[in-house]
């Protein structure tokens, strides 16, 4: 502290405000992407979350497609029409799913906790910019080194899988829509943690939210299966919804058909959001 | 100019500020004074427009604080210290502020130089010291080159350095023709920075007042004479208005007239004066006396005593930033 207390303290400050700019400089949609580019850029903390789901997301692609290689010859039967040449390399969008989601909720529960909002929002009085640049920033950073990780992972499965002779392709049935499916269903549960953020404002209480929608419920909903109501709710819950877009036959599994679902999914996101924008604006930072 | 008008806050039942109005001139400091809890920040979080307010309004060069297009460039605010993103380094929280209104990194750099953080501003604010936050909060005020300057208890954590630095700083703010707006719990920092006073307690306007007329007024207006020939003295100042104590063996407190007149009187009379003081008030004593009854959060002992406004640490409502409450922190120059 000494080092620094010198600079100005005996020089009676030329508070550099003797060159008087012009008021210019207005707040613009554009201007506030950019302050939220860099702040998202400036956080370890997004490199390590991306950096973890994306990680998950190949390591277990990877040990899913060698395995399965290793022991395919010796596999019975049953397991075999199980295989799915296309699903199997991107399984680990499950682990993902947790990284950045975490990272989606930190997003926003990072300024609370630290008071930065405040910041933020004096400097954006209009308030709505911030939410619209943090979720954008967020969406296309996510959005894109996820589907890039999904197609590293969709192409190494296959490699594996192209010594038995078990191999798809981008062309096979299903195999496009899959691979960039997983970027967009992880974009928009990052997303949901974007809104959810926002709604509690609270770390822990928004991360348990969150997961407690994508993991939780689908687990209550099993009960319902004993029920009448089963097939009622499940495929419309959340990830059910969501995951339907990663799914080869969905007509097998009881979920909704493969964009329909998505497009729930993202309402679900959308709903938040809505919530989300209105207590920004209304609630005192 | 920053105007406030019936401005009220309400969290539940407790009224955090109570139909407060004012206006902060350009071209002077003025101190925003009052003890923890009087609802500075809160005031001035409803004039940066981060709080609603319950009813009243606050205008900053004419218009809501929302309402202008060009924020950082209207009104530069510190509101707490390390209202920081912790994982950020100094650097990168003043660029990100600048880009939302288009100033250029040539700017970030020059605010740094400005409050002395050029040799941390690539480290993490999450290390820095409340001082260095402190500075990085100013910085950030600074950066849009604002007409207005909001600062809440800016001294906090600051070296005895650090202190001189900002009292200079906000000085040749104000003379440069902005407007200045300081709060503090340190009558002492506000007598030596502050031209005007702005005085609250309990969320109430206290005293709308230059610092001058606020000492003045809680002066008792008596005169301390210290004599060999104090008996004598005594007798010769006697008069219908005048009234003369003693509380000690050649010393002499006079209400009633001025020094000057005493001078005079003894002058003539041939009579030697060791001391002769007009006693005023400090601004502790002068603040003391106005917000003796505004006090929210009393030390639980200091029945017997006079008030003071320090937060009793039972209450558990004093923040961080503000636990060296003692008003008797001074530092000059």
């Amino acid at each position: 502290m000494t080092a620094l207390t010198g600079t100005g303290a005996e020089s009676g400050i030329p508070t550099a405000a003797a060159t008087r700019r012009p008021h210019t400089g207005k707040v613009t949609q554009t201007r506030v992407l950019t302050s939220e580019w860099i702040k998202f850029r400036s956080l370890r903390s997004s490199y390590w979350s991306l950096l973890v789901g994306c990680g998950a997301m190949i390591a277990l692609g990877l040990l899913f497609s060698l395995v399965i290689t290793k022991k395919w010859d010796t596999m019975p039967q049953v397991r075999r029409r199980e295989f799915d040449a296309i699903t199997v390399p991107l399984r680990g969008y499950f682990l993902a799913q947790l990284a950045v989601g975490v990272l989606g909720v930190m997003v926003v529960t990072g300024e609370y906790s630290t008071g930065m909002i405040r910041a933020s929002l004096s400097a954006v009085p209009r308030r709505l910019p911030v939410l619209w640049a943090k979720a954008a920033v967020f969406a296309a950073a996510v959005w894109i080194t996820t589907t890039v990780t999904a197609f590293a992972c969709f192409f190494i499965g296959q490699t594996f899988f192209g010594s038995k002779h078990i191999q798809a392709d981008l062309s096979t049935p299903g195999a496009l829509r899959i691979v960039f499916g997983t970027g967009l269903y992880l974009t928009v549960v990052g997303l949901l943690g974007v809104g959810l953020g926002t709604i509690i404002r609270s770390t822990a209480g928004a991360i348990a939210a969150l997961f407690a929608t994508l993991l939780v419920l689908p687990v209550l909903g099993e009960v319902l299966n004993f029920t009448s109501f089963g097939d009622k709710v499940n495929p419309y819950l959340p990830s059910n919804a969501g995951q339907a877009l990663l799914v080869v036959h969905t007509e097998a599994s009881g979920q909704m058909r493969p964009w329909p679902g998505f497009a729930l999914f993202v309402g679900y996101a959308v709903a938040t959001f809505v919530v989300a924008a209105y207590l920004m604006k209304k609630r005192d930072a | 100019m920053i105007e406030a008008r019936s401005l009220t806050k309400r969290y539940g039942a407790k009224t955090a500020v109570a139909d407060l109005s004012f206006t902060v001139r350009p071209g002077i400091v003025t101190g925003f004074l009052g003890p923890n809890g009087a609802g500075k920040s809160t005031t001035m979080r409803m004039i940066l427009g981060l709080d609603r307010p319950s009813s009243g309004s606050v205008t900053v060069n004419g218009k809501a604080y929302a309402e202008h297009t060009a924020p950082l460039h209207e009104v530069g605010a510190l509101l707490e210290a390390k209202a920081i993103h912790t994982g950020r380094t100094a650097y990168n929280h003043l660029l990100a502020l600048a880009a939302t209104t288009g100033i250029p990194r040539s700017r970030v750099d020059e605010v740094i130089d400005v409050v002395g953080l050029r040799e941390v501003a690539r480290k993490r604010a999450g290390g820095f010291s409340l001082g260095m936050g402190q500075r990085l909060g100013i910085a950030s005020a600074l950066l849009g080159d604002p007409d207005t300057l909001i600062l809440d208890e800016p001294v906090n954590g600051l070296d005895p350095e650090g202190i001189l630095w900002i009292r200079n700083l906000l000085k040749d703010l104000a003379s440069e023709g902005r407007t200045v707006f300081v709060s503090s719990h340190l009558m002492s920092e506000m007598a030596l920075t502050a031209e005007h006073l702005i005085v609250i307690g309990q969320g109430r306007l206290i005293a709308d007042t230059s610092v001058a007329e606020f000492i003045s007024r809680a002066s008792s207006g008596s005169v301390k004479v210290r004599s060999p020939h104090a008996a004598r003295l005594r007798e010769l100042l006697a008069g219908p208005d005048v009234t003369v104590s003693s509380a000690e063996e050649g010393t002499l407190t006079v209400a009633g007239l001025t020094s000057d007149r005493i001078g005079t009187i003894a002058a003539e009379n041939q009579i030697t004066l060791f001391e002769l003081a007009p006693k005023e008030a400090s601004l502790e004593e002068a603040f003391m006396e106005l917000t003796n009854d505004a006090v929210e959060y009393r030390a639980p002992a200091s029945g017997t005593g006079t008030a003071k406004p320090v937060a009793a640490p039972a209450t558990g409502s004093n923040t961080g930033s503000e636990t060296d409450s003692n008003p008797d922190v001074e530092v000059t120059a």
